[in-house]
């Protein structure tokens, strides 16, 4: 390994890395704009420049590589002159308007002006001012600030995963623009406010509204995919102002999709409840927590008199904390009710009881970059889990893995994609059966013998195509460029395949796959703490009501947690009707909601930034927190509520003092990682029965989740609904479908489903399986049925 | 959209690179529509950056980069003069003037009737040949004079 020396400091360092990598490491401080540790090396802003020995100009630290004997001077006469020349440069065309730029007092050219810029400017000449560019409701722009370092071009294109930002014109003329007319989209759009050196990109939502020395910062945990990205609450006088991403390189690295960064504007939201609020006929009344927790309880107990506690049912949003999770099962135990789930959105509950311990993601998410096949079966991984999409881009680009992908519609996955196959639902079952015989009869593979004889019966029944055999070939190490005798493989479900109506079968045959294949099989958390409500059990007693079965069979009373019926279930009028239907509601929630309307009391609950608590992510860490804020008005943390409930309720063992003891009570005494360790199991006891249907003739519809739709915070926050606009209110089917139906792409087509029917806009979307109407999840849509299911799209006459 | 004309020529460019490299021949395609259409509209960009497979800002990159490319409706015949330091000393001006009264335009302008522009160019390399211009970035003329000039216009129209 090369010997060098940097500022008389000898070192050893690892052959290849550059003079500015070996400093950082060392902890020298050499400036820099354009440089940034994840991105590639662009070596144009040349801040950097730095004194190397026998070398007659200043070299970039960031583009230079150390070589043996090398003789690095940071600070030295000749590197310092270098260094204040190129910051003249740089301030010739930046305005000096830092009083009324967002970037003051957090901005690199700030600082290092502060370090290296005169006190006097020798430029009289005109500066240059450069246009605006609106590039969506996310970020704003003052082109004019701009120093042309390309962090926000090289991030988009090489993390995010499209070139949506680029350098047009040169020299003195070069500005940064997105293309004519477009704005950015990339789910991570968000993070080029983070890498932008200076206030040519700041936040839009958090512009004006303070400085960064004002605010207080809090570590938290973000409460919306599954990956638990570590992330920054900042606060001013009691208010969250804005969110960053906490540095955590397992797990988020250090960027944060746009979901998490931006979601905090719904907890501000003007429709947080802060009182708890009663019914009275047809008006709401503000009231005491007192009063309101006792009519709660009393309701309770009432129904359990009048109609056993099997009439209760207890919905919990699946982006609740463990603790939350685990004080209702407590509630609901104690009261003798087993109608409790977490599992809102989830149709296919047959494999209940059948899993040999919590489904996860099988491995860590560092593992997802290092794998060479993977088999990605109903998931539209940029909306669930955006960060989780860049893994997988990161293992396709850098590790040449081949990616398949099973599912009902098409998105861009900005990476190549070696097998694509976009079928109805059913198809999925088909295909992935299809699959499972290609791999068994693939020479390498002798496992086959261990399949269950009723599976090998229902193999012997399809007929393998040649994109099956292309997978399967795939999984098995045979490659389209080069073969590898033993591949890593990962087999995932996705968030689609949870919700799909034949949900047992996927993962069975899933599980097969994976192995047969000797793949790691993981299924991805649809939410911040999936995983975690799992293990705090907060599911149904065997035998009784899980989610979807409790409004199918109306119960008297239900208990919602933090549940908006008709957005945060599989079928939305069916619990719209469950509640209207129900003598009583009560709910905890942090938001008013219309669709709350059926409820008689309303408590209102701290959300993730007023709360203390654990999440655990989908490859099983957990992560406790504490409250970034108080809780705004009278709102309590869920906890505490349910706390209260429990003794209201006159149930034992509810005397709580703190978030930490309901945590230690959740894990037994031990410790978190002993219990994860030994729960963590997404093996099936017996696999499930594969049952070969005959394609249906009738539409399908294809119900995904929106990106900003997934929980009652996102839907609330105006900056990412602004960006969004275009994902919901509309239905799309194929050009074929539509041309069968006689429909017309672009007109108002009546969709219904379940009794129930709205007018949308129809879409073309040749990516779409033909047989199915895609209609995402929305304000709109949240009343028709089922996500998956029958549905019909007619012409309005 | 673009022509079957321009999309044979592209393709020919495009066997001079490795099939994973589309982007390479974005400035050969970019030239081939531009001599079809005399000038780069948005949608000529868009055009081409979706039949190389590459964002179309890689490709407005390209084009706002090159001064060669053109990105505004320029004359049926755009004449580039070189003002550069060889084409100078033998003695360009000459050439610009006389260039400039008999079309009655600049530099960046276009003749009223939509038939000239008028261009200043940066060395062309052929320094041996100076004074000199080229029309249509293509055709170039050497060992310029205004009787030449003449000569070349007359046989231009």
């Amino acid at each position: 390994m090369p010997q060098i020396e940097i500022d008389g400091i000898p070192v050893e360092v690892e052959h290849g890395i550059s003079i500015i990598e070996a400093a950082d490491k060392l902890g020298i401080p050499i400036p820099r704009f354009c440089y940034h540790k994840k991105l590639s090396v662009a070596a144009n802003c040349r801040m950097c420049l730095v004194q190397v020995e026998k070398f007659a100009k200043p070299l970039p630290a960031c583009a230079t590589p150390v070589s043996d004997g090398m003789k690095i001077f940071t600070r030295s006469k000749a590197a310092v002159e270098a260094q204040k020349s190129v910051m003249e440069f740089l301030l010739i065309n930046h305005p000096l308007d830092c009083p009324i730029c967002d970037q003051g007092g957090e901005c690199d050219l700030q600082d290092l002006a502060v370090a290296y810029g005169s006190t006097k400017s020798r430029y009289t000449e005109e500066k240059r001012v450069v246009v605006n560019k609106n590039i969506g409701p996310l970020i704003a722009t003052d082109m004019t600030r701009c120093i042309q370092c390309t962090r926000c071009v090289r991030f988009l294109k090489e993390v995010g995963g499209l070139m949506e930002l680029g350098m047009i014109n040169r020299t003195e003329h070069a500005e940064i623009t997105a293309y004519i007319g477009k704005s950015v989209e990339s789910e991570l759009s968000g993070n080029i406010i983070d890498l932008c050196p200076v206030g040519a990109l700041t936040s839009k939502p958090f512009r004006y509204s303070a400085r960064g020395w004002e605010l207080e910062r809090r570590p938290a945990i973000a409460p919306h995919d599954g990956l638990g990205s570590h992330i920054e609450v900042h606060v001013k006088n009691g208010r969250v102002m804005r969110v960053v991403p906490r540095e955590k390189e397992s797990i988020n690295e250090c960027w944060l999709s746009d979901r998490d960064r931006f979601s905090y504007e719904g907890v501000n939201s003007p429709d947080r409840l802060t009182k708890p609020l009663l019914r009275r006929g047809d008006q709401w009344v503000e009231t005491d927590w007192q009063s309101a927790l006792e009519f709660a309880a009393s309701r309770i107990k009432d129904t359990i008199a009048r109609h056993g506690p099997d009439q209760i049912g207890m919905l919990i949003s699946p982006h609740s904390t463990m603790e939350e999770g685990f004080l209702l099962k407590k509630i609901a135990k104690g009261i003798g009710c087993g109608n409790i789930d977490h599992r809102l959105r989830r149709s296919d509950y047959r494999l209940d009881g059948n899993f040999q311990g919590t489904p996860w993601l099988g491995c860590n998410l560092t593992d997802i970059n290092q794998l060479d096949r993977i088999l990605l079966i109903g998931s539209i991984l940029r909306n669930e889990h955006p960060l989780l999409a860049h893994r997988f881009r990161c293992a396709v680009k850098y590790n040449e893995a081949e990616l398949s992908l099973i599912n009902p519609l098409g998105q861009d996955f900005l990476a190549p994609v070696a097998h694509k196959v976009i079928t109805s639902p059913d198809g999925m079952v088909e295909m992935l059966l299809q699959v499972l015989k290609a791999v068994s009869t693939l020479e390498r593979r002798l496992l086959c013998l261990c399949l269950p004889p009723a599976l090998t019966r229902v193999m012997e029944t399809v007929e393998v195509s040649e994109t099956a055999r292309a997978i399967a070939a795939s999984l098995a190490g045979y490659g389209k460029t080069y073969d590898l005798i033993s591949p890593r493989v990962g087999v995932f479900l996705g968030n689609l395949a949870q919700h799909h109506p034949r949900y047992a079968e996927l993962y069975t045959l899933a599980e097969a796959i994976a192995s047969l294949n000797g793949a790691v099989f993981g299924v991805l958390s649809e939410t911040n703490n999936r995983v975690g409500l799992n293990l705090a059990r907060a599911m149904p007693r065997r035998g009784a009501l899980n989610a979807r079965t409790m409004l199918e069979q109306p119960r008297k009373t239900y208990v919602l947690f933090n549940v908006e019926p008709e957005f945060d279930c599989h079928n939305g009028k069916m619990a719209a009707d469950a509640m209207a239907a129900a003598e009583c509601v009560i709910a905890l929630t942090s938001y008013k909601s219309e669709a709350l309307r059926d409820a008689d009391v309303l408590l209102p609950i701290a959300p993730f930034t007023e709360t203390s608590g654990t999440y655990t992510s989908m490859e099983g860490r957990v992560q406790s927190f504490a409250a970034a804020n108080r809780p705004l008005g009278e709102c309590r943390p869920g906890w505490k509520v349910l706390r209260v409930l429990g003794n209201l309720l006159g149930l034992e063992g509810f005397d709580y003092e703190s978030s930490e003891q309901v945590k230690d009570e959740v894990f037994e005494g031990e410790a978190p990682s002993k219990v994860v360790w030994n729960r963590l199991n997404n093996n099936l006891r017996v696999l499930f029965d594969i049952e070969i249907r005959p394609p249906s003739m009738k539409l399908q519809r294809i119900g995904d989740i929106p990106l900003y739709q997934t929980d009652g915070t996102v839907r609330r926050a105006p900056s990412l609904q602004a960006a969004g606009k275009n994902c919901i209110g509309y239905v799309s089917m194929n050009g074929k479908d539509i041309q069968s139906a006689g429909l017309k792409p672009g007109t108002l087509v009546r969709v219904s489903q379940g009794g129930e029917s709205v007018e949308l806009p129809l879409r073309q979307d040749d990516r779409l399986a033909s047989g199915c109407a895609r209609v995402p999840l929305g304000p709109s849509t949240a009343r028709l049925g089922d996500l998956f299911g029958e549905i019909r799209v007619e012409a309005i006459r | 959209m673009l022509s079957a004309e321009a999309i044979a020529q592209i393709d020919r460019e495009l066997t001079k690179y490795p099939p994973e490299h589309r982007q390479s021949a974005v400035i050969s395609a970019l030239r081939i529509v531009q001599a079809e259409q005399g000038w780069l509209s948005q949608e000529n960009i868009t055009d081409v950056a979706e039949y190389l497979g590459i964002p179309p800002i890689r490709a407005l990159e390209v084009a706002t980069f090159y001064n060669m490319f053109e990105l505004k409706p320029v004359g049926k015949y755009k004449i580039t003069v070189c003002t550069n330091i060889s084409c100078m000393l033998r003695d360009c001006a000459s050439i610009v003037q006389h260039l400039e009264k008999r079309l009655g335009i600049t530099f960046g302008e276009t003749t009223p009737d939509g038939k000239f522009t008028l261009r200043e160019g940066e060395c062309m390399g052929c320094c041996g040949g100076a004074p000199l211009f080229h029309i249509n970035n293509t055709d170039m003329y050497e060992f310029l004079t205004p009787e030449k000039v003449d000569e070349i216009l007359e046989g231009l129209k």
